[in-house]
């Protein structure tokens, strides 16, 4: 009785904060890259797209921080740019996974067992089993390659992940006596999944969206390494990464600072994914403590 | 000298007090029942024994076993007890058996662990013991596993893995909640059998007063922490000296007052008349078509208007099903289910003015709200049967109305559920049911889950409003003190059948049907009023 009453002494929510390490790591970590790619908006250290060829392969130094690549570009400033490329990329393709597979994963849950539930769901298995990748370049090798048609590839990717989501949390809500209750009275399948369902299905999509919001970044990354994904001139981490190949003797830098720029992301992201979703299933939180 | 003795235990998790000074002994060969209602801390003293408290606790006092102090063993000293000379049973035997491992294993499990026995040895000695809980060896070998058995029998092989070293302790934590009437009795007496058979004490905890009352030797009775009375079984019920005990006796067998069913008019409220219903088993080949199980067999009854019917019947005999088909929440294949005439499903759809003359109670208090919503919003919700809900001010009149003839405040419908008690919930659930003051309110278990003394305060609150608002009520439960004390006419079902139907006290004192009368012999009884009033006059 009193032992699955967590509510009997509730910690504040801010303390639960604190005490998670991952989730204020995952924080700051994610914090420090939105920011760089807001204030880049406003303010680099030197214009990204620039060319100062004379000024070439630089090593850190205290006027160019992270040293310059081969056409005498600022890499601090290219990956404070090439930030917001990722941040676009990655967060319109969530968007769009979150847009079409919720809505797809309720409606499958609505009326599970039904063609449609088939439908649906085997369409999914379909999209799983291409690789994103795979994906892209089927994309790209139709349309071209540009940063539009990466965003696309990635968010056709995301939907069947939040698609099973939505569709298996649902079915178990679905069994709620409240849910019933609100049949009861008469309200159909749409305003209860609207109603009832989504709102408590929120906590689990803010938690999936940021994991996938980190992979969406690598997916970005990759793209662009194989030359899939932002077009030159705009900066592009996976870009950067792999004009240094040729040159990782010469200028490892050149390679360094994207590399750890994406690492140190998704391990943000990852973390904070994790953290929050401690701290959102009550489930969770009993146990670790 | 006791063989448990509780003395002032103590007991405080994360700084709050949970148990106070709480003191009874237990000697081998006696049951004692410890009753109280949820948060009076039975539950905790049972764990607080087995040192298997949560985190945070902080105990003081003794706990003695033949004179050694629990309290002051560590981790290590208390897993040799458990399970060797301390045994415990839960309440839910659904969850409290790992459903990947065989019965056999599991009761091996205990005998291996504390007496290092061999493989074979430790199947030998569970195989007797699941002999000694009723689980012969032709039917029910070491390698079934728990999804084969039903509620009852892994109820048993939990009691068996609880007693296959004989421990001198028991320690059963509402062992036959979630199980029937008839089960409940057969496990009630097992579990006195084992203890005359092996001299066990058992602390038998249990919220159910007619219960531990057949059973116990000895009562000790707790509230809030704290124990307000211990005595005799003989004894207790007749003296009753704290007005705690009274109460929750008195709450037991509560019958609230109701008004006399007004004088039948002619048309039925609702009428069933032959429905069945069948559900699709997994195909057992690829060809044939699937097998089919009829949950719902040719089923016929009705209510009359103002009227109050109950269905009584065991887990699996098809009511929950019944229940559903009435709603409008499942169609049924053959048969019909009128309301006032019209049938409840036309077409594949439910019309609206048919939902509107009914509403449904469900059982758990704590599953039947959206959380994220606030109480008025909760109540508002069948509105959306109606062609012109009122909005803004006879919108919020409404909520007010509905809840405060609920015994609620205006003011709770600005909360959120989970600021409301378990019996406040059910409160808010019956004022989400009258709203549209429908005719017809389905109860489906709405008070199982309730304590005693709650459980009395909802029947009178549901006589009383069918007597205002004229309500008639279709009350479905397993619990026949309840049935007994609220319902005018009584069905009695069985395997998806009507076996009995009748006025309620008729069926009650003289039932007819073989399946009725051992319903009612295993029901448990309070020891008799009669008796009790004369003494305390």
């Amino acid at each position: 009785m009193a032992v699955s009453d967590p509510s009997l002494s509730e910690p504040g929510l801010l303390r639960q904060v604190l005490r998670s390490r991952s989730l204020i790591i995952g924080v700051v970590l994610s914090a420090l890259f939105i920011g760089a790619a807001l204030v880049s908006y406003v303010w680099t250290p030197f214009d990204a797209e620039t060319m100062n060829i004379p000024n070439k392969l630089k090593p850190p130094n205290l006027v160019h921080w992270f040293g310059t690549d081969h056409f005498g570009r600022d890499i601090f400033s290219m990956i404070m740019v090439g930030a917001r490329t990722s941040i676009a990329v990655a967060l319109i393709a969530v968007g769009i996974g979150m847009l079409l597979g919720v809505p797809l994963g309720l409606a499958s849950a609505a009326r599970r067992g039904s063609w449609l539930d088939e439908l649906i769901m085997r369409g999914n298995d379909l999209v799983f089993a291409f690789p994103a990748l795979l994906i892209a370049i089927m994309i790209t090798a139709v349309f071209g390659p540009s940063a539009v048609n990466a965003i696309i590839a990635i968010g056709i990717f995301n939907i069947p992940v939040f698609a099973r989501l939505t569709r298996g949390s649902a079915l178990s809500l679905w069994t709620r006596d409240y849910v019933l209750s609100a049949r009861v009275a008469g309200k159909g399948a749409l305003r209860i999944s609207v109603e009832h369902i989504l709102p408590n299905i929120t906590n689990l999509l803010i938690v999936q969206g940021t994991i996938q919001f980190s992979l969406g970044i690598l997916a970005e990354a990759g793209l662009s390494y194989v030359g899939l994904g932002a077009q030159p001139p705009i900066p592009s981490w996976g870009r950067m990464l792999a004009d240094s190949q040729t040159l990782i003797t010469l200028a490892p830098h050149m390679a360094l600072f994207p590399g750890f720029a994406i690492l140190l992301t998704v391990l943000g992201l990852n973390l904070m994914g994790d953290g929050l979703r401690d701290l959102l299933d009550p489930r969770l939180r009993n146990a670790r403590r | 000298m006791s063989l448990l003795q509780i003395d002032q235990l103590n007991l405080a998790i994360h700084g709050t007090p949970i148990l106070r000074d709480v003191s009874f002994h237990l000697d081998a060969g006696q049951i004692v029942g410890v009753i109280g209602e949820s948060g009076s801390g039975k539950s905790m003293t049972a764990y607080s024994v087995m040192q298997l408290l949560p985190e945070g606790s902080t105990t003081t006092g003794a706990i003695r076993l033949n004179g050694d102090n629990l309290l002051d063993l560590s981790e290590e000293q208390m897993c040799a007890l458990r399970g060797d000379e301390l045994g415990m049973v839960f309440q839910e035997p659904m969850t409290a058996l790992n459903p990947v491992k065989s019965i056999g294993d599991q009761v091996a499990e205990t005998v291996r662990i504390h007496r290092k026995a061999s493989r074979a040895e430790s199947l030998r000695i569970a195989r007797e013991t699941l002999d000694r809980v009723e689980l012969p060896a032709d039917r029910f070998p070491l390698s079934r596993f728990p999804h084969e058995l039903s509620g009852g029998q892994r109820q048993r092989v939990v009691i068996a893995m609880a007693i296959a070293l004989r421990p001198k302790v028991l320690i059963a934590d509402e062992p036959t909640t979630a199980l029937d009437v008839t089960t409940q009795a057969q496990i009630l007496k097992l579990l006195r059998r084992l203890v005359r058979e092996d001299n066990m004490a058992l602390m038998l905890i249990s919220h159910d007063l007619a219960v531990v009352s057949d059973l116990a030797d000895e009562i000790v009775i707790m509230k809030s922490g704290t124990v307000v009375e211990t005595g005799s079984a003989k004894t207790l019920f007749q003296s009753m000296t704290h007005p705690y005990t009274k109460k929750l006796f008195e709450a037991s067998s509560h019958v609230p007052d109701r008004a006399e069913a007004e004088s039948r008019t002619a048309a039925p409220l609702l009428k069933v008349s032959h429905v069945s219903r069948d559900y699709a088993l997994p195909r057992t080949s690829l060809f044939a078509p699937p097998p089919k199980f009829r949950a719902v067999n040719d089923v016929s009854f009705q209510i009359q208007q103002g009227e109050s019917l109950g269905l009584v019947g065991e887990s699996g005999c098809g009511k929950s099903t019944l229940t559903r088909a009435i709603l409008g929440l499942e169609e049924v294949q053959e048969g019909t289910i009128l309301i006032d005439g019209v049938p409840v499903f036309s077409g594949h759809q439910v019309r609206r003015d048919i939902r509107q003359k009914m509403q449904v109670v469900f059982q758990d208090p704590y599953g039947s709200f959206n959380p994220r919503h606030r109480v008025a919003r909760l109540v508002c919700e069948p509105f959306h049967l109606l062609d012109r809900p009122p909005r803004g001010a006879a919108r919020a009149e409404a909520v007010a109305e509905a809840l405060e003839s609920v015994g609620l405040d205006e003011a709770d419908g600005r909360k959120y559920i989970h600021e409301f008690s378990g019996g406040q919930r059910q409160r808010i659930a019956i004022a989400r049911a009258l709203i549209i003051k429908p005719k017809l309110i389905v109860l489906d278990e709405a008070v199982s889950a309730l304590d005693v003394s709650i459980r009395a305060q909802i029947l009178d609150l549901l006589a009383d409003l069918s007597d205002r608002f004229g309500l008639t009520y279709l009350f479905i439960s397993h619990d026949l003190s309840v049935v007994r004390s609220i319902t005018d006419r009584v069905l009695v079902m069985k395997a998806g059948q009507i076996v009995e139907e009748g006025r309620t006290d008729a069926v009650f004192d003289n039932p007819q049907h073989a399946y009725t009368q051992s319903l009612i012999a295993a029901a448990p009884r309070l020891p008799d009023r009669q008796e009790q009033k004369e003494v305390s006059q």
